[in-house]
């Protein structure tokens, strides 16, 4: 039974396999040595019947005028070698006597269609696909019949959409009246940003005032269609600019999550933030290169251990700094202030000396790279999308962290009022230590995720050291939430602006924006309902 | 009227005044080069370019040091007085620049036919002088007042006001704004119709920036030390006190703030020419903090001291981005964290507690 089944495979196997041995030596000599051009072209259309997966590079170098004869043989030429068109066979060195395949335009235009056909008809899916795609993008160079015919044979969904888009595009210059109508009632459908450009000759105006399109039926109808078509594409767009709204929320959401915690629950001016991310980032970059020397295999995972190596890192650098500066500045905090931005000079060169100054290059992992293709003018692309989760994660983690362990706590309990929870023996102290550890990890994580999308260089903290502040002020200190609400707010107002006005004004408008609403609320988006206490 | 300074204190203000009024000019036009007594332009340029960061640091004081705001967005005003002073100077260049058209090169190179609205007049030294005085006194009166009135105080201010100077920054580097984008002003070829290049020039412009200095000097002292002064300090140690007891606190701020802004943008408008480029990475947040630091290192609520702190931060930085470019950072970042940790007063209070200590 076994043995039948397998006998079974081999022979289907064999029957796929087949058409790809060898070219009918009959017609590719008819193509190479045929006297007329319907010859050729017979030949040509014969090949592309076949549906050889050998055709397609025979016509191609037919195409680029690198096919010649030798004796009855016909060699596709590879610089200083040859193969044989019908055996496979290599030929080297290519024989003296070798001439040219004369072509004309006639066949050089059939030769064009001829390649786009074949790979229409390819049996790999990413080809057809590709091919149909191509066309779809210039459907001039389309040649209806070998279309039609493709599409005949299609059976992919995806494809024959496609196709059919090509179809109609071609359909709408030179078909019936019919078939007009017909074709651009189908690229109605159609969400690719070049149908625009095929249906608005129709309802132009020529430059004496009359129509260029003298049916006012199909006019019309072009009219309509164009409509539907503008509408799917500016979905796409507004989607995008919604994808890039979050995206840049989550940015400056991670970016900002740390110093909502040691700027807003312990009320800790931290000027290093932004030193404490790059610290992330390069972190993330020395785990790559470990990696790459040691574990090549494993390269596609070095992030794995590159996230907890940010926070590690980050989080050791933020104790150190807690317990050497900043616990002798509590209650002080414009020298708070000061002293840590001497820190993140002293981080800045400090990296500038050890890693150099110019920017260091972090390789996104495989899986990162290429995004989804949601719709034809909007794709989504994986790290954006993987750095969105990430950042809701971390905003999970933390929450949790806060709300249900001993130490998140102890962290409110110090934070709401030090001196009782000094008296019911909180060593407030190493929770001061800890928490401000633990935020300046989380600056740590918010590295790694931006190493991921952007430079990693010295002054990598230094374009987000007023973000974050930004995004803690307006959200209001001591909220967690208010930092979520704030960051992706900031994110989506940002890139709205930005696609009406360009990305400095926008930057600006919204720096101003916050500056006017501080002036309102001073407390932030969501203060903490309270007793106001002066600081 | 009160005292401004004790006899010693005057004497040690007209020595310094005859230091930088008489000795410098003398020694440098007086003295050919080579002559053991000669400054060279160098030094002269250098000392001109911090004396206008004494200026600075000295309206730093009086709004830090006094009223204990802390402002991270003082570079902005200096970068402003700075911009209109460098309008007049690109005007001054007439047809002299690369393009030998009437309008900035960098107008020409944008392909800009006329100067926007904002240019116009500023061909006159009297209205470019006005600018100067106007333009930041006004930002920081609008932003003061509402920032003042809404009670925004402290780190908050801080913040704020660094966000400030950052957007301005942004808004400065497009080319789209008027103000030459990324390269700013520069080349200037005279003022008044005298060429800048000269000694004569130079030495002219340090003398100016010096008498600014004693001006700034004796009209913040007489500030602090009169009613005004005391109310600005109580201010500062308890504001919600003097606010029961009736004053209004946000116009005693506001008032200081503005002419410490004032103050920074001719501080400004004297730096341009001197060192022959405004850009806006003058205003960029790193550098209005940096004028925090000389006012620490000097002594907060000292103004002497804001002015010495200025000159030994930006002496040293001259020597370090010399001698040892890559230590200079280091050197900052200690001085930012030592000065607050160690020396709460800064090099005065030293001095003063080593003299009490003496007696």
């Amino acid at each position: 039974m076994i043995r039948i089944c397998i006998a079974v495979l081999l022979l289907a196997g064999l029957g796929l396999a087949r058409p790809a041995l060898a070219l009918d030596a009959a017609v590719v000599h008819k193509l190479a040595f045929g006297d007329t051009s319907d010859d050729k072209i017979a030949a040509i259309n014969a090949l592309v019947e076949s549906g050889d997966e050998l055709a397609e590079p025979l016509l191609k170098a037919l195409l680029a005028g690198s096919v010649q004869t030798s004796g009855d043989r016909v060699l596709i030429i590879q610089g200083k070698a040859a193969t044989d068109a019908v055996t496979g066979e290599k030929v080297s060195p290519v024989p003296a006597d070798a001439n040219d395949v004369v072509l004309n335009n006639r066949i050089r235009g059939v030769l064009e269609s001829a390649v786009s056909a074949l790979r229409l008809v390819s049996h790999d899916r990413a080809t057809r696909l590709k091919a149909a795609r191509d066309l779809a993008d210039d459907p001039r160079a389309a040649a209806l019949p070998v279309v039609d015919k493709a599409l005949a044979r299609e059976t992919d969904p995806e494809i024959k959409s496609v196709l059919e888009i090509v179809a109609a595009s071609v359909h709408l210059h030179t078909g019936s009246k019919a078939e007009r109508l017909a074709a651009i009632r189908t690229l109605a459908s159609s969400g690719n940003s070049k149908t625009e450009a095929l249906l608005l000759p129709l309802v132009a105006k020529k430059a004496d005032g009359s129509w260029s399109e003298p049916d006012a039926e199909i006019r019309a109808a072009a009219q309509k269609s164009l409509a539907d078509v503008r509408g799917r594409l500016a979905w796409g767009d507004r989607i995008g600019l919604l994808f890039a709204g979050l995206s840049l929320g989550s940015i400056l959401m991670i970016a900002a999550l740390g110093l909502a915690i040691t700027y807003g629950l312990m009320g800790v001016i931290n000027m290093a933030h932004g030193e404490l991310i790059m610290l992330g980032a390069y972190a993330t970059y020395v785990v790559q290169n470990l990696f790459r020397a040691y574990a090549p295999g494993a390269f596609d995972w070095y992030l794995v251990a590159a996230v907890p190596a940010s926070f590690i890192v980050s989080g050791i650098a933020g104790m150190i700094l807690e317990r050497t500066v900043i616990r002798w500045l509590y209650g002080r905090p414009l020298e708070t202030l000061l002293a840590t931005w001497g820190i993140s000079l002293i981080l800045m060169q400090g990296v500038r000396s050890v890693f150099g100054a110019p920017n260091v290059q972090v390789t996104n992992p495989s899986w990162m790279s290429g995004g989804v293709q949601v719709m034809s003018n909007l794709v989504l692309p994986y790290s954006r999308i993987v750095i969105i989760l990430f950042a809701a994660a971390v905003v999970a983690g933390i929450w949790l962290l806060l709300t249900r362990t001993r130490l998140g706590l102890f962290v409110r309990g110090v934070t709401q009022n030090r001196a009782m929870a000094s008296c019911v023996g909180v060593p407030t102290a190493r929770v001061d230590a800890l928490a401000f550890g633990l935020g300046c990890a989380i600056a740590g994580l918010a590295g790694c995720a931006l190493s991921q999308i952007g430079n990693v260089g010295p002054a990598l903290g230094q374009g987000y050291i007023v973000d974050s502040f930004m995004v803690v002020v307006l959200g209001g200190v001591g909220q967690l939430a208010g930092t979520v609400y704030a960051g992706m707010g900031l994110g989506l107002v940002d890139k709205l602006i930005e696609s009406w006005s360009g990305a400095v004004i926008a930057k600006i408008v919204v720096l101003v924006f916050i500056i006017v609403f501080i002036q309102k609320r001073p407390q932030g988006l969501f203060a903490l309902k309270g007793r106001a206490v002066e600081a | 009227m009160t005292r401004l300074y004790s006899s010693r204190g005057w004497i040690a203000l007209a020595a310094f005044a005859v230091a930088l009024l008489v000795v410098v000019p003398v020694s440098a036009l007086l003295f050919p080069p080579g002559s053991a007594f000669h400054l060279s332009e160098y030094w002269v340029s250098l000392g001109g370019k911090i004396i206008c960061y004494g200026i600075v640091a000295l309206a730093m004081d009086l709004v830090w040091g006094y009223a204990g705001i802390l402002s991270l967005g003082h570079g902005l005003f200096f970068a402003l007085g700075g911009y209109a002073m460098g309008m007049y100077l690109m005007r001054q260049i007439g047809l002299d620049g690369v393009y030998h058209s009437h309008l900035a090169d960098f107008m020409v190179f944008l392909d800009w036919k006329a100067y926007p609205w904002y240019w116009s007049f500023t061909e006159h030294f009297w209205y470019a002088a006005l600018l100067v005085v106007l333009v930041p006194g006004l930002l920081a009166f609008v932003f003061g007042y509402f920032a003042f009135r809404s009670r925004i105080k402290g780190v908050y201010f801080s913040i704020i006001t660094q966000a400030l100077t950052y957007a301005a920054m942004l808004l400065f580097f497009r080319n789209e704004t008027g103000f030459g984008g990324n390269n700013g002003f520069t080349d200037f070829k005279r003022i008044l119709g005298i060429p800048i290049a000269t000694p004569q020039m130079r030495v002219a412009l340090f003398a100016l920036s010096a008498a600014a200095l004693i001006g700034a000097l004796l009209l913040g002292r007489w500030l602090v030390s009169s009613k005004f002064g005391r109310v600005l300090a109580a201010i500062r140690d308890a504001e919600q006190r003097v606010m029961f007891c009736g004053y209004n606190t946000a116009h005693y701020k506001l008032f200081v703030w503005t002419l410490s802004a004032v103050l920074c943008g001719i501080a400004g408008a004297l730096y341009v020419p001197q060192v022959g480029i405004i850009n806006p990475s003058e205003m960029s947040p790193a550098n209005s903090i940096e004028i925090a630091i000389w006012v620490a290192v000097g002594g907060r609520g000292t103004l002497v001291g804001a002015a010495l702190g200025a000159l030994l931060v930006n002496g040293a930085k001259s020597f370090f981005t010399q001698q040892f470019p890559d230590y200079w950072l280091y050197f900052l970042g200690l001085l930012f964290v030592l000065s607050t940790l160690f020396l709460p007063q800064g090099v005065v209070g030293l001095l003063k507690f080593s003299r009490e200590k003496r007696s």
